[in-house]
């Protein structure tokens, strides 16, 4: 099996993991998780797609994984700070509606 | 000049929201002018170019793609421009009265309105696919915030909800990304349609965008987050939110659809597309119907009329592609002025539910004047830009014999008018059996001639729409014939 | 100069009142005396600005103003014969009921906004009279469905907000309706001015199935305002609104801008060889018989003295319709003058009526025994316009039904004469008994709800009254006079069938 094949594999393990998390965690910082996890598995295939054929690593995919790292610790932190806020105001930290509440 | 032009308005903004950040409290107003003010100015030399020339392109900083940053100005780009820098003056005004800027809560909300300008224009002038990633997050991100200013717990459950659905849109749209670059090795928004030919990956490649996309852009039946967090944000930042951001991801998928994947035959997918906005415009009208709250019922019109959006893909062809470019400024402005008004009436009464506001006229008359203008153009009504952009529809689908397509849009109309009209006669001419007793704290009266400018504005697209569709039949790529 | 006021004459006629209903809305409820002044002056002077360019038509001038919509479409305010007639009259019309509406809704709360819906009301009405093609003439079309529905919700009670409900469905999805036939005609032919004789024909389609099609979707987005049997459910409905609003409603605004849309449909766009040619005519003749007679039966019914009056409308409007779908001159000369007649007449008896209702708060018809001898003029005024209905001579409707029926059997159908003499039978059947009770029965002990008004209100609301009966008997006593509305609309007629 090449070494490619095997970080395809890997991402989607990790993708799936992601999604599962995503659809079965009801407390916020578990959903957080799993998309992280998920944006992951999308850096691992995207490394993997720059493999180097002649020995030299395309360098653009290498530098949109480090954007996207950039942007995935950027967005976790702005979900963080929703989280804890919204623990503040309503003293949940999931989105099951208080059944009290009317909208 | 032209390249500092088109920098100005991505960084104007952006240095802006820096600058509110470190800066006493007392200058933030005078910042706030200083980075909007220029920005029309700016514009209005680049329209002159884009008449003339009918396209402009640069590379930022002279690095040459692909690792440099490259960016395009056409026709569609500089209208949806042009609605964000109205709608940053017009609704800055609403957002003005509300929260001070040298307030707490103006350091909140200001920097973050500046972000999500600043982010809007970056995306507008990309022309690679992960340039239109970057900034589609920032305008995301920047526009989560604004819901969260609202600080009740439904406004920050919504944004919450909201920021998982799209962060999970964005991985998809990463990931189609990702597959492009590796089929095409290149991501630059119009070079890939020529080196792009069809086939499974690329067709995953654009299945994965156009799904992550379609959720950001709240197109039925993706839409379950839109109206919990439109209707419960602050009003002002609900017409930001429904009348821009969300077409900047449909926006995306224009460029994706009619450029990228321009010379690609869909009309099956096509079909599909304009299938959902059909559903968006039937299921998202019905439910306005039933809702309590004046917000909701706003909310969900822009389920329903970001259906009409979708309708370009399966009578795709210049007449529709000017029908929903006039649309989609058309609705942003009438959208935009109905929250507006709908937020000082919130904030007055302290309540937007539908039977609390009978009698409404007589006390706050210039706010149920913008709400009833805006509601003309929605309906589709005569002289207005909605029936300009209705018109254009018909006449798009009777050329191409869909009259399917042309029964939808009539009674699109008709289902505006009448959840719209249903608010208006339980604001103007109800009984008062209720609500005349309530304390009424009248909204800055720049919040509401800000309202009412925007319903102005949307009246007079009812005029003016020649020069604009010249513009628009100049940029139509023409790839997609039908 | 010249050239310029031919350009924006029409744009000011139109404009004046919606710039004095704005006033209104931003002079507010309070300034009662500011409000009056502009209702007023605004009134005077749009009957100025078209008395004007009246003038300049007989001269043979068309001031038109034009400005492009669309591309390749544009908004187009044209004066000719045919506009003149329901600009006059709607300008004439809206003075006059003005003065009444003033009077009538002293002490009644919202007057601000319901008299600058009123005004632009009125200029959605203009709009369709000047418009000078079918485009133009749906925009004002919209417009008057928009600024009407406020006047029939006025008062809003459950019952007035239902029928402003019933309202909306029916006029918006009959515009709706209204819009894909435009759409489609324009598909076919482009944007075409109206012509006299219409333009349709000399392009030489060939698909005669479509032009139909595209006739009965027009057909019923103008039926529905006109008040076509089975289109017409809204109307009745409607008489919830204040008097001076039915008046308008039915006499110029909303169901005679339904009527001068089939007459502009038939002679304009299609012209009537096309609709001849095309066996349109006879359809829409049958169609406008039935809701001549259903309507007249159901007023025979209706013991609410506005109810009877609206479905007597459902019947008269008709008239027009039947006199230009049978063809031909004479009867196309019978159903334009209805448009002024049945206009006269009938916005008389609803001033009456509204009279009656206000000052004594008789609504019901049994309520009306020996109302002659307490309110004689308003019952002489009643019974003007009720015996012109009928088509008594000299009072105008008779030479309406002379001229429908004339012009039926130069056609040779001669089956219309026998719905005239039914309709009339009915019509009689249907206003004498009101009359006799108004007339010759004695008057109560008491009046239903007797209200105290000043004498200068009921002089106004009186004056107006005796002023539209006088039109009415005026234009069919002197109709034989150059200036008549008849010889305006023979005029018109010769330039349909040259």
């Amino acid at each position: 099996m090449s070494s490619t094949a095997l970080y395809v594999l890997v991402a989607a393990g990790l993708f799936g993991i992601g999604v599962y998390g995503l659809i079965i965690a009801s407390h916020l910082l578990r959903k957080l998780f799993a998309i992280n996890i998920m944006g992951n598995a999308i850096f691992v295939l995207m490394v993997a797609a720059s493999a180097p054929l002649d020995g030299r690593p395309d360098a653009v995919p290498q530098a949109l994984v480090l954007t996207g790292i950039v942007i995935a610790v950027s967005a976790t932190a702005f979900a963080l700070a929703l989280m804890v806020q919204l623990y503040r105001v309503t003293g949940q930290a999931s989105l099951e509606e208080d059944p009290t509440e009317d909208d | 000049m032209t390249e500092a032009l088109l920098a100005a308005l991505v960084f104007l903004p952006l240095l802006g929201a820096c600058l509110l950040l470190l800066a006493p409290s007392s200058w933030r107003a005078t910042i706030l002018l200083a980075v909007t003010v220029p920005l029309p100015f700016c514009l209005l030399p680049l329209t002159l170019l884009i008449a003339d020339a009918g396209l402009f392109e640069m590379t930022l900083a002279g690095h040459p793609a692909p690792l440099g940053i490259r960016w395009r100005l056409d026709a569609l780009s500089l209208l949806i421009l042009w609605l964000n820098v109205s709608l940053m003056i017009l609704v800055g005004l609403a957002a003005g009265a509300r929260f001070a800027p040298a307030s707490d809560v103006g350091l909140r909300f200001w920097p973050l309105w500046l972000l999500l300008a600043g982010g809007i224009h970056a995306l507008l002038l990309s022309a690679d696919l992960f340039n239109l990633y970057v900034t589609l997050e920032l305008v995301t991100l920047a526009g989560i915030g604004l819901i969260a200013t609202g600080g009740s717990g439904a406004a920050l459950r919504a944004a919450m909800r909201y920021l998982l659905l799209a962060l999970m849109a964005s991985l998809l749209y990463l990931l189609g990304v990702g597959l492009v670059y590796a089929e095409a090795g290149t991501l630059d928004l119009y070079q890939l349609g020529e080196t792009l030919e069809p086939g499974l990956l690329p067709a995953t490649a654009l299945v994965l965008m156009l799904a992550g996309l379609l959720v950001k852009s709240a197109i039925f039946p993706l839409h379950a987050w839109l109206p919990a967090a439109h209707g419960n944000a602050p009003g002002p930042v609900s017409a930001m939110l429904s009348a821009i951001v969300v077409k900047v991801s449909l926006y995306i998928i224009w460029r994706l659809w009619f450029w990228t994947a321009g010379d690609w035959q869909l009309p099956a997918p096509g079909l599909l597309l304009g299938l959902l906005g059909a559903g968006a415009i039937l299921y998202g009208s019905a439910l306005a119907l039933v809702q309590k709250r004046l917000k909701m019922v706003v909310a969900y019109s822009t389920v329903a009329q970001l259906g009409y959006l979708m309708l370009i893909f399966p009578l795709s062809g210049l007449l529709a592609w000017q029908a929903a470019s006039y649309h989609l400024i058309a609705h942003g402005l009438a959208k935009a002025a109905l929250f507006v008004a709908a937020g000082n009436i919130l904030a007055s009464l302290g309540s937007d539910r539908l039977r609390r506001l009978a009698g409404l006229d007589q006390r706050l008359p210039m706010d149920v004047f913008a709400l009833a203008l805006a509601s003309v153009s929605l309906m589709g009504l005569p002289p207005s830009g909605g029936f300009v952009g209705k018109w254009l529809f018909l006449r798009a689908a009777y050329e191409q014999n869909a009259w399917g397509w042309m029964a939808l849009v009539a009674l699109g109309g008709l289902l505006a008018a009448a959840y719209l009209f249903r608010v208006l006669a339980l604001t103007c001419f109800h009984p008062r059996s209720h609500g005349h007793s309530t304390r009424l704290r009248e909204p800055p009266t720049l919040a509401s001639l800000a309202g009412l400018l925007l319903a102005l504005a949307a009246i007079a697209l009812g005029f003016a729409s020649a020069p604009i569709l010249a513009l628009l039949e100049a940029a139509w790529p023409g790839a997609m014939t039908p | 100069m010249i050239a310029q006021l031919m350009f924006w004459l029409p744009l000011a006629a139109v404009l004046v009142s919606a710039f004095a209903g704005l006033m209104i809305f931003v002079a507010g409820e309070r300034r009662q005396r500011l409000r009056t002044w502009l209702n007023i002056a605004a009134a005077l002077l749009k009957l100025i600005l078209v008395g004007l360019i009246g003038l300049l038509v007989m001269a043979g001038h068309n001031p038109e103003f034009r400005v492009a919509l669309l591309p390749g479409l544009d908004l187009v305010l044209r004066a000719d014969g045919l506009s003149m007639l329901f600009a006059t009259l709607s300008a004439l019309l809206w003075l006059v009921t003005t003065i009444y509406a003033i009077a009538y809704l002293e002490h009644s709360p919202n007057r601000a906004r319901f008299f600058g819906f009123f005004s632009l009301c009125v200029t959605s009405t203009m709009g369709i009279a000047m418009a000078g093609n079918l485009l133009t003439f749906f925009i004002f079309y919209e417009l008057l469905t928009l600024t009407t529905w406020p006047l029939v919700v006025h008062t809003g009670s459950s019952a007035a907000m239902a029928s402003g409900r019933t309202y909306l469905r029916y006029t918006l999805t009959g515009s709706a309706l209204f819009l894909i036939g435009l759409i489609w005609l324009y598909g076919l032919t482009g944007s075409q001015d109206f012509i006299a004789g219409g333009t349709i024909a000399e392009l030489g389609l060939d698909n005669d199935w479509a032009l139909k099609i595209i006739f009965w979707l027009l057909v019923i987005g103008m039926g529905v305002k006109a008040a076509l049997v089975p289109l017409h459910r809204w109307l009745p409905l409607a008489m919830v609104a204040p008097a001076p609003v039915s008046a308008l409603l039915h006499a110029v605004a909303v169901v005679k801008a339904g009527a001068f849309g089939l007459v502009r449909l038939v002679e304009d766009v299609f012209g009537p060889n096309l609709v001849a040619d095309l066996g349109l005519g006879l359809p829409l003749a049958v169609l406008a018989s039935i809701t001549i007679i259903y309507g007249s039966v159901l007023a025979l019914y209706q013991n609410d003295i506005k109810k009877r009056l609206a479905f007597s409308t459902v019947s008269q409007v008709s008239y027009i319709t039947l006199g230009i779908a049978i063809g031909g001159p004479v009867a196309t000369i019978g159903g334009l003058i209805h448009l002024v007649h049945q206009g006269l007449m009938k916005i008389t008896l609803f001033f009456c009526a509204g009279i009656f209702a206000n000052l004594l708060g008789v609504k019901k018809i049994e309520q009306l025994d020996g109302i002659g001898q307490r309110l004689p003029w308003t019952s002489a005024c009643f019974t003007v316009g009720a015996l012109g209905m009928i088509g008594l001579p000299p009072v105008a409707g008779f030479i309406s039904k002379w001229y429908l029926g004339a012009g039926a059997v130069a056609m040779g159908q001669h089956w219309v004469i026998a719905v005239l003499v039914a309709s009339t039978l009915l019509n009689a059947a249907y206003f004498l008994p009101l009359l006799k009770r108004i007339w010759l029965h004695l008057p109560p002990e008491q009046w239903p709800a007797e209200h105290r008004v000043s004498r200068l209100e009921s002089a106004a609301m009186i004056g107006s009254s005796i002023a539209t009966a006088s039109f009415a008997l005026a234009v069919g006593l002197l109709a034989g006079l150059p200036l008549s509305p008849l010889s305006w609309v023979t005029g018109i007629v010769t330039d349909y069938f040259p």
